[in-house]
Formats: structure tokens, sequence, C-alpha cells
């Protein structure tokens, strides 16, 4: 009985259409990926002749060797990789060390600070009053400016206290008893047993500095400390010949370039991809479930 | 009474009895303080200290003279906001922006993840999934190249295929004004959708099976469980994620519309947080600016309890 509601013809329309709609949606996401991947590989003449579309007729390197051989990329792509490694390694030390004492709802003062957390996501000061504290710290053009600003995401603060208050407070309890202070029942007993929701939040905070645009474009100017997002950004901008000469640097292959730095900047994102879809569907699921 | 649970003090028993003073409480607890002061530090110096910084919309703030030198100038500013040329522009992008949020990108995740929900062959459907939550990824620079690459008037494929189908003019889509907001609202949806589709999915997962069952057995189709059954089990999911949106309705994402916007396209592109940085930073013109941006976060804050406080009549559970 239960399957026969699929076997009218009416049902057995929907189900294609709707197979066809999904399919659709899914290579809506996957075609443009592809092409710029197709197109990082194809020459100057294939691209502006618009005569592929997935496959170029003949493939070129040149791009990716000129990427590699240029200062300008290298710099750019290790810069992102250590503010991110720095970054997050930061953020998360600031957000567990917070959240620990916050799920003590025994500590005096916890709901002050919980509430000074919370007010900060309704209402904050805004551009250009944090720029002027980023500005008076003298971290302008400095790489602490991608992460210092952003060092605590409230909302990530909030799932983390909400994980430790879940843990088995008997745990802790022995560890006090066998004489371990608050500081060694957090780094011995509290840590290991947080291990699934660090993983989860290194890669939320990571693909959030990796993917930052707003804080270099704020607090950088100085091109020769640029992260790979401004690079990207520079390069296939509306204004991208006025970036190319800022750098003092003739590109030759200015069209494929654009594809090769977008295919670069994405990349490792996608090669993390499985981790992340695995991590990222539980946070947000965690994130859903009201306190 | 909530003391009952704290940790036992390792000496001190005999305090205990009596009620703890603030300064012994203060030593008691001195490892859980010690572990809070980065973190209360850091929101002290990047949160609360630009909030007082929001002085300097009242103020004709010059850098050199900082803020306690500088004059006091009440609300010119917000006068200058209010009565001059930008206000309306930027209003009327804002809410543009808005209601088309609004009627295309909040119901497209609800619809992909019912789609989603009658799919019966896991592979596909587990595949369909993986490729769709992808672009939530992808930052928004590269969302912003993609589409100057695929809409390039030169080379653009997509702009390509656009022209020999329609015919006509080429144009150039990334700077025409008219076409700004289209182009915003398919990035939102590329990016988006899929992503949020998992919190949709995950409300049908809890979907009471009986409730399938009872369905059919009164001659119910599809259709018909998809209408009674299938969508009143997951309303109070739409109805946070309503409020939710409606509390950020003034929250365009700064980095899609800034990467977006370019000097052909100004006149559709402003929102006040991309003007705020245009004015302030580009410009130097750091009163003015805050001054755009304390009007817009206190528009938010109104927004966010006015969303709430509707929830709360409409019968729904509050966010707070």
């Amino acid at each position: 009985m239960s399957v026969n509601q699929y076997r009218s013809v009416g049902s057995r329309i929907f189900d294609a259409i709707n197979i066809a709609a999904l399919v659709g949606l899914g290579l809506i996401t996957l075609l443009p990926l592809l092409y710029v991947l197709a197109g990082s590989f194809a020459s100057e003449s294939e691209i502006s002749s618009r005569t592929f579309f997935l496959w170029p007729e003949k493939f070129v390197t040149s791009t990716y060797e000129y990427i590699f051989a240029t200062d300008v990329f290298i710099r750019a792509l290790l810069t992102t990789i250590v503010v991110t490694l720095v970054g997050t390694v930061i953020q998360l030390a600031l957000t567990l060390t917070m959240a620990y004492p916050l799920a003590k709802r025994y500590l005096p003062g916890r709901a002050l600070v919980l509430n000074l957390v919370i007010f900060t996501v309704v209402f904050s000061g805004g551009i250009i009053p944090t720029y002027l504290v980023v500005r008076d710290l003298g971290l302008l053009n400095s790489y602490w400016a991608l992460i210092l600003p952003l060092a605590i995401n409230p909302f990530y603060l909030i799932i983390v206290k909400s994980f430790f208050q879940e843990l088995p407070e008997a745990l802790e309890e022995a560890a006090r008893i066998d004489g371990c202070t608050e500081m060694g029942v957090f780094w011995k007993i509290v840590l290991p047993l947080s291990k699934p929701i660090i993983a989860t939040f290194s890669l939320f905070y990571a693909v959030g500095i990796w993917n930052d645009y707003m804080s270099p474009l704020l607090y950088i100017d100085d091109s020769s400390k640029w992260t790979l997002q401004v690079l990207v950004r520079q390069l296939t901008g509306a204004d991208a010949q006025n970036a190319l000469s800022a750098m003092e640097t003739v590109f030759f292959p200015t069209q494929g370039l654009k594809f090769a730095v977008v295919v670069i900047a994405t990349l490792p994102i996608l090669c993390f991809y499985p981790f992340l879809q695995k991590h990222f569907v539980k946070g947000v699921l965690i994130g859903s479930v009201k306190e | 009474m909530a003391t009952d649970l704290a940790p036992p003090p390792v000496k001190a028993a005999r305090v205990d009895r009596r009620k703890p003073s603030r300064g012994r409480a203060l030593w008691r607890y001195r490892w859980l303080y010690l572990l809070l002061i980065p973190g209360l530090a850091y929101f002290l110096v990047f949160k609360y200290v630009p909030m007082r910084g929001l002085q300097i919309a009242f103020q004709d703030f010059v850098p050199f003279l900082g803020y306690n030198g500088s004059q006091w100038v009440g609300f010119k500013h917000f006068e200058d906001l209010f009565t001059g040329p930008d206000f309306g522009r930027l209003m009327y992008n804002t809410l543009v922006l808005a209601l088309l949020n609004i009627v295309f990108v909040f119901p497209a995740p609800i619809i992909v993840a019912l789609m989603l929900n009658e799919l019966r062959i896991n592979i596909l459907k587990r595949s369909v999934q993986s490729l769709i939550y992808i672009p939530h990824f992808l930052s928004w620079t590269i969302v912003a190249s993609l589409t100057y690459i695929l809409f390039s008037v030169d080379y653009g494929v997509l702009a390509g295929w656009i022209h020999e189908i329609v015919g006509g003019q080429k144009i150039d889509y990334v700077a025409q004004p008219e076409w700004f907001r289209p182009i915003i609202i398919l990035q939102t949806l590329w990016k988006t959708t899929g992503w949020t589709t998992i919190i949709y999915l995950a409300a049908l997962a809890g979907v009471n099976h009986e409730l399938y069952e009872a369905a059919r057995m009164d001659g119910a189709g599809r259709w018909r469980q998809l209408w009674h059954v299938t969508l009143p089990a997951i309303r109070p999911t739409i109805v946070v994620m309503a409020i939710l949106m409606s509390g950020n309705l003034l929250d365009m994402s700064f980095e899609q519309i800034w990467l977006m916007t370019n000097n052909l396209n100004r006149a559709t592109a402003d929102v006040f947080d991309t003007f705020t940085y245009y004015v302030g930073i580009n410009q130097g013109a750091f009163s003015y600016a805050t001054a755009v941006g304390l009007f817009k976060g206190v528009a938010g804050v109104l927004l966010i309890f006015g969303s709430n406080w509707l929830a709360k009549r409409l019968g729904q559970r509050g966010l707070f």
C-alpha cells in the first residue's frame, strides 16, 4: 500500500520532473566551477573567441607556470595560509577559554558577561568606529588586523559554551578531588572530550579567515601584504587594469589569469570539502537547537 | 542555591558555610576568571570601545584632534543625512533588495528541501546535496569573480549565450544599474539556497511517519500529504527563519554588494553599509559615515525587537 502511491502516472511524471530539476540545480552549481577550471588551461585566443566550454581544444599550462614564477602570487598564497593557520589557532584558543568559565552556572558574574556578548550580536559600533580602534592600536597594514578584530564569533562562543555545559560534571569533580586545578581540569579533561567540536569550529574559523575580504579591504593598503582574496578581486574586478599596473608587473595572459587565480583560491576549499561538509552540517544542526 | 553546584573548594571547607563575599568568590574561582580574561578583553577592545567611538557621529571628528578635542555638533550629520540626496536612494535600494530577498531568496530553500524530500533515490539525493552545498564555502570574492567572468561583455560565456538567444545589442551586465539587482539575487540564490536546505531537511526528517500513514489511509495523494502533513510540520521552522530574516532585513552582505559595485551602477548598488565604507574610508568623512552606520545599527535593533515582538503576538516562540 505504501508503495502504491508512487505508481500512478501523475506521480511518475512528478518524480521525473523532480529528478530533472534537482539534477539541473546540481549542474548549475557545478558548471561555472568546471568552466573556470577549463578556462584556466585554455589559451588567450580560445577564451576571447569563446570556442571552448568545458574542454579547451588545446591545453596550455603557461598561465600556471607564470603564476608560480611570480612573487605576487606566491606571496599572497603564503600570506593567506599563514594568516589562516595562526588566526584559527588564536580564535579557537580565545573561544574555548572564554566558553569554559561561561559554562559554569555557579560562576558569579557569568550572566553579566553573557549579556555583554549577546548584546554585541544585536548592536555594534559599526565599520568606522571599529576601523578607528584598529588604527589607534597601530594595526593598519598589519596581519594582526586580519585576525584580532574577528577573534571571537559570538555565535560559535555560545554553541561551544552549550557544549561544555553538556559535559558530565562528575568527571570534572573526580579530577578536582584528585588535586587537579581548574586549569588542569580544562586542559586534561574538558579539551580531550571536546575534540569533535574543536574540529568543527577550527574549520568554521579557518574558512572564515580564508574567505575574508572585508578585513583586508579595510585594514591593508600595502599591496605586498595582499591576501589571496584581494588578489582575486584585483585581477577579476571591473578595474583590473589599474590593479595590474599598480603591481608594477606586466601580466601577459590577462584573461587566463583571471580563471587561474579563481581556481587557486577555490581549490583548497574543494580539497577540504568532504571534511567541511561533514563538520559544517553538524555545526549548523547544533547551532539551530535552542539552548 | 546555584552555589550548590560549585566544585568543593580543596582546602576552604570551613568558608563554605558562610555566604561567600565578593573577594572570596573572586579568589575561589580565580582560575575560571583567568580563563575568562582574554575573551573578555577581546569584546571590550573590539566591540565596546568602538561603541564609545560612536560619539563621533555627533562631532566633527578630526583624527588629529582625537575624540576629546573634536568639536561637538549635535545632530548635524543626521540632519545632513535625512535632508540630503543620499538617504532616499540608500533606503530605497536597501528596501528593494530586502523585498527581492523575501520574495525570491527566502522560499527557494524551502522548495528545494521539499523536492529533495520527495526524491527516493538515495545516492542521487546525496550527490545533489553534496553539490549544492559547495557554494556556501566559496568566498564572495570567488562568486563575484565567477559573475564577472561569466557575464563579461568580451568573453563571458553566459553573456554570449544570452546574446545568441535574445539577439540585439550586447549588454555589459555588471556595469548596468538595472542589472545590478537581478545579479545580486541570482548570486545569493546560487550561494545560499543549497546550504539553507539543511535546516529544512532536518525539520523534514523529524516529521512523524505515522501522520503520513494516517493521511494515506484517508486517501490523501502525494500533493495532499505535502500540503496537509509536511508543510504544517515544518511551519515552526519556517517561522523562525522568517523572524531571523526580518531581523536582518537591512543587513545586506557588505562583501557581496561591495564587490559588485562600480562607478557605473552606484545608483542602484549603494546600500547603507557600502555607503558608510565609501564615504568614511575612501573619502575620509568619518563623522558623517559613522552617523549613517549608527542610523542603520539603530534601525537594525528596532527590526530585531520588532520581528521578535510580532512573532510572539502571532503565538510563536520568539527568539528571546
